[in-house]
């Protein structure tokens, strides 16, 4: 009697992998259109072509720039001047503090969001001059000199400010770039920040209150509330996740959320950050991974000789 | 046959790996029973000290465990023995008596009788007195006091202080 | 009263009074397999140790669960998967399982209709086979709904629209089978209840019927051939092993099944930790929104043919088809008209026809899972018709089956 089972073997793999490709690669492929990622050059902004001064970005920062009328700057001593439901209230969203705004984003970005917010963050189809609907970060229309030169030196002022790239942890990208507008429930952070811990269940409450008043005129200013991205790392590819980062436009034709201007480095840890929230024991599971699988290796082995033995007489 | 002995070792040698990955199993399935991070994570609670009334026993809560809190009256403080003083908690001039509200029999929460000043546990008949020691078997020692610190007119139970670091060296409380 | 004596030893105690070795010779050591057989009469083995996977990790994933539409996700997604210890390993085994089970069952089935182990005496294995895939279908639709992510509580509101039957709009039904208007707190909790104790008492008590019905007409080899077990057995008993046309259940067939077992396993645990997305939808860990349905909705893979036959047609039709084609694998020993319980291979017509029907369900599956759209809808709807094509020619196809 011929031994059909490699023939059998074969056959059931086969069509497993037949259905499996149809079912997953080839219907997610026909589903989702694969967008190219330009890995954050924002080939849409101008290269910056002045080399900025610190110094004199400080002072136009504090002066003719008036960015700390709206953002406060910790590590320059400027505190925020608006408690942040007031800011959400009067602004849409909470004015970021600038204090690491250098490491985090693009400086080319930052150079064109000082001089037209609405178009660094691509929200002029919602924010639109011709038709009186103003972004509520004011542009910088320029201290007297060369714009060009002065926002060179506020970019380089801030990026002077901020912490290193390799200091830049997964955390604070996340918190910056995204923090103001996205709660992150698994890593106990909402709008106004992490969750304080209280003792008493009244300002618990209370607090509880402060964030959903945030989050309603957030809400109002957005269209809706952005999504908590908690799970967004198991929901969404890493792929999207990133060509999304990049431009929100890419795969929400739209949208209200702006394209935030991270640097490369920036996006990695704010992805990083998410696989922190969202698929916290990754690391366990392939370490615990290979172990159980190098068992079950040696438990087959052991199985086929056990086999073996017991079918030598019976054969 | 030594075919027998050979399959009779193959599958004993089989059974052995697949005990191995039994026990794995069941390692994970201990730990997975475990306390969770949230729940082992201390928590805290702080007692405002000024509001006491003497001789009256107030209950509070910590970590889900009723705590008896009694301000001591001057006769208490007259009689008090050296194994009583020893459970002595004084926080801004005043003496307390702080411990778990639980008989260390078995975990009933026994009754204060203010008249008699003293404590019966209903389950098995146990007894302890306005400072916390046995008066009547069963239980097997006096009320546990928990981790306390002493923050000006408030205690903070959870956080270990120095009076309760003496008190669990000198094995006044467990 | 039986007759005790004074036990010799803990084994002469428990034989006395259990009759353990006799129940061991009956269950185990006496149960005569046929030899000629191939590894997917390991099907079942695989199958008992892929549901003993899913008890095991369900009963972890059970402590910790909350039945709660505000904090079901959450208690998946949070608590269990990331502060209970191992917890993210339950999780993943057990929707893993839940997805290769299927696999497997389906293979299993499929080697039942390619050998003809469903006729001559066996319809009962096969009936019983066919309920407990009902069961686990339920099991794992009600088994889907509890994460409470955006499938669970889509799938949800489309299966149980189902039963407002098209036209007759039972809409009262829905709502009763749901407890309230939309899927809710009502719904989730009795489906939990469903899950966990129901469905998988049904499941223990039908494989318990599905083990009963092997004995008498006793496992199929691979040949169709009808052996005459006593003979074989006594042959083998009387220790001429390799002439014997019969193993026994332990350890012969056992170590063979286990043999099987440990390639399975490493299959297995390879995707539950390097390749899992295909059993663990993305989709699913958006929370459950009612205000909103996915842009990309579909069921769980398994599922996808028996979508594709409800999908092309108009409502009422859709249905009618549907309802068929949960039915009609249940009647194939009736349908069959033919003798011959040999493999299809010296079948003729059933030979094609069964490949034809295997292939039909992977493109009623693919179509199933692609946008109901241009070519897409095309091929599904020839696939479905195909289908249905396919079993209303078999009663004609058998009959006039040559007699091998």
């Amino acid at each position: 009697m011929k031994n059909k089972e490699p023939l059998i073997l074969a056959v059931v793999i086969f069509f497993s992998l037949v259905t499996y490709w149809l079912v997953e690669p080839y219907a997610h492929g026909q589903m989702h259109k694969h967008v190219e990622s330009q890995n954050f050059a924002y080939a849409d902004l101008p290269a910056l072509t002045k080399t900025g001064d610190a110094s004199r970005g400080q002072e136009l920062v504090m002066g003719a720039g008036a960015c700390v009328g709206c953002h406060s700057i910790e590590k320059a001593g400027f505190a925020s001047t608006m408690d942040p439901v007031d800011a959400a209230s009067a602004y849409g969203v909470n004015p970021p503090d600038l204090s690491d705004a250098g490491a985090v984003y693009d400086a080319k970005f930052l150079a064109e969001l000082i001089k037209n917010p609405a178009h660094a963050l691509k929200v002029e189809h919602k924010f639109d001059p011709a038709a009186g609907v103003m972004h509520p970060m004011v542009p910088f229309y320029g201290a007297g000199g060369d714009i060009d030169q002065e926002t060179a030196d506020m970019v380089a002022y801030l990026q002077s400010i901020a912490v290193s790239q390799a200091d830049l942890t997964p955390k604070m990208a996340y918190d910056n770039a995204c923090g103001r507008c996205h709660a992150l429930k698994y890593e106990n952070w909402t709008q106004l920040g992490d969750n304080p811990s209280f003792k008493e269940k009244k300002d618990d409450l209370a607090y509880q209150v402060k964030v959903l008043e945030y989050q309603d005129h957030l809400a109002a200013y957005m269209g809706k509330l952005p999504p908590d991205l908690s799970s967004y790392y198991r929901s969404r590819s890493v792929d999207f996740l990133k060509t999304f980062i990049e431009n929100p436009q890419n795969h929400l034709e739209g949208t209200a959320m702006p394209r935030v201007g991270v640097t490369a480095v920036a996006a990695e840890k704010v992805i990083e950050h998410l696989a922190d929230a969202g698929d916290t024991k990754r690391h366990e599971r392939e370490s615990v991974g290979i172990k159980v699988l190098g068992f079950l290796v040696i438990f087959a082995i052991f199985a086929f000789l056990w086999k073996k033995q017991v079918w030598r007489d019976l054969h | 046959m030594h075919d027998n002995s050979r399959r009779g070792f193959m599958g004993k040698a089989f059974g052995a790996v697949a005990g191995i990955g039994a026990v794995g199993s069941l390692v994970a399935m201990k730990k997975s029973w475990d306390p969770l991070p949230s729940v082992k994570a201390a928590g805290f609670t702080t007692l405002d000290m000024s509001n006491y009334k003497e001789g009256v026993l107030v209950t509070e809560k910590w970590r889900g465990k009723p705590i008896f809190v009694l301000k001591k009256t001057a006769a208490m403080l007259a009689k008090q023995t050296d194994s009583q003083k020893a459970r002595d908690i004084v926080v801004g001039g005043d003496h307390y008596m702080v411990a778990i509200g639980l008989c260390t029999h078995l975990g009933c929460i026994p009754a204060y009788n203010a008249a008699d000043e003293s404590f019966l546990c209903a389950c098995h008949g146990g007894m302890f007195d306005w400072s916390g020691e046995v008066t009547k078997v069963p239980p097997p020692r006096g009320f546990d006091i928990p981790p306390f610190k002493i923050e000006g007119n408030t205690m903070v139970l959870g956080e270990v202080g120095p009076e309760y670091q003496k008190m669990k060296d000198d094995g006044v409380t467990l | 009263m039986a007759h005790f004596t004074k036990a010799t030893s803990v084994k002469d105690w428990l034989n006395q009074r259990l009759a353990i070795e006799k129940v061991e010779k009956v269950m185990a050591s006496e149960y005569w397999i046929p030899k000629n057989i191939n590894f997917l009469w390991a099907m079942g083995m695989v199958l008992a140790i892929t549901f003993g996977l899913l008890l095991v990790s369900g009963i972890f994933l059970l402590m910790y669960y909350q039945p709660h539409v505000d904090t079901a996700f959450d208690s998946v997604n949070f608590t269990i998967m990331r502060e209970v210890e191992f917890g993210w390993l339950w999780r993943h085994i057990h929707g893993v399982a839940a997805s290769v089970v299927f696999l497997v069952i389906y293979i299993h089935m499929f080697t039942g209709i390619y050998y003809g182990s469903y006729k001559k005496g066996r319809e009962m294995i096969w009936i019983s086979g066919m309920l407990l895939f009902v069961t686990f279908s339920a099991e794992a639709f009600s088994g889907y709904m509890l994460p409470w992510g955006q499938m669970s509580y889509w799938a949800g509101m489309v299966i149980t629209n189902i039963f407002s039957l098209g036209d007759l709009h039972l809409d009262g039904l829905v709502e009763w089978i749901r407890g309230d208007y939309v899927p809710g707190q009502a719904f989730l909790n009795r489906f939990f209840m469903l899950h966990v104790l129901l469905l998988p008492l049904a499941i223990v008590g039908l494989i318990g019927l599905h083990f009963a019905s092997l004995r008498i007409p006793h496992v199929n080899n691979q040949d169709g051939e009808e052996i005459d077990f006593d003979a074989e057995a006594k042959k083998y008993l009387s220790g001429d092993k390799k002439g014997s046309k019969v193993i026994r259940f332990a350890n012969d067939f056992m170590s063979k099944d286990l043999m099987v077992v440990g390639i399975f396993l490493i299959f297995l645990f390879y995707l539950v930790f390097f390749h899992y997305s295909f059993a663990l939808d993305p989709i699913n860990f958006d929370p459950a929104d009612g205000l909103k349905t996915p842009d990309h909705i579909y069921p769980e893979w398994y599922f996808l043919w028996s979508y594709e036959i409800l999908r092309p047609f108009p409502v009422n039709i859709g249905l009618v088809a549907f309802g068929f084609a949960q039915v009609i694998f249940m009647l194939l020993p009736f349908l069959d008209r033919s003798p011959n319980a040999v493999p299809a291979s010296r079948r003729g017509l059933f030979n094609i026809w069964f490949w034809v029907l295997l292939i039909d369900m992977i493109i009623l599956t693919a179509m199933g899972k692609l946008p109901p759209e241009g070519i897409f809808s095309t091929i599904g709807l020839i696939a479905a018709l195909l289908f249905i094509a396919l079993w209303v020619a078999l009663p004609f196809i058998t009959k006039n089956e040559k007699k091998v």
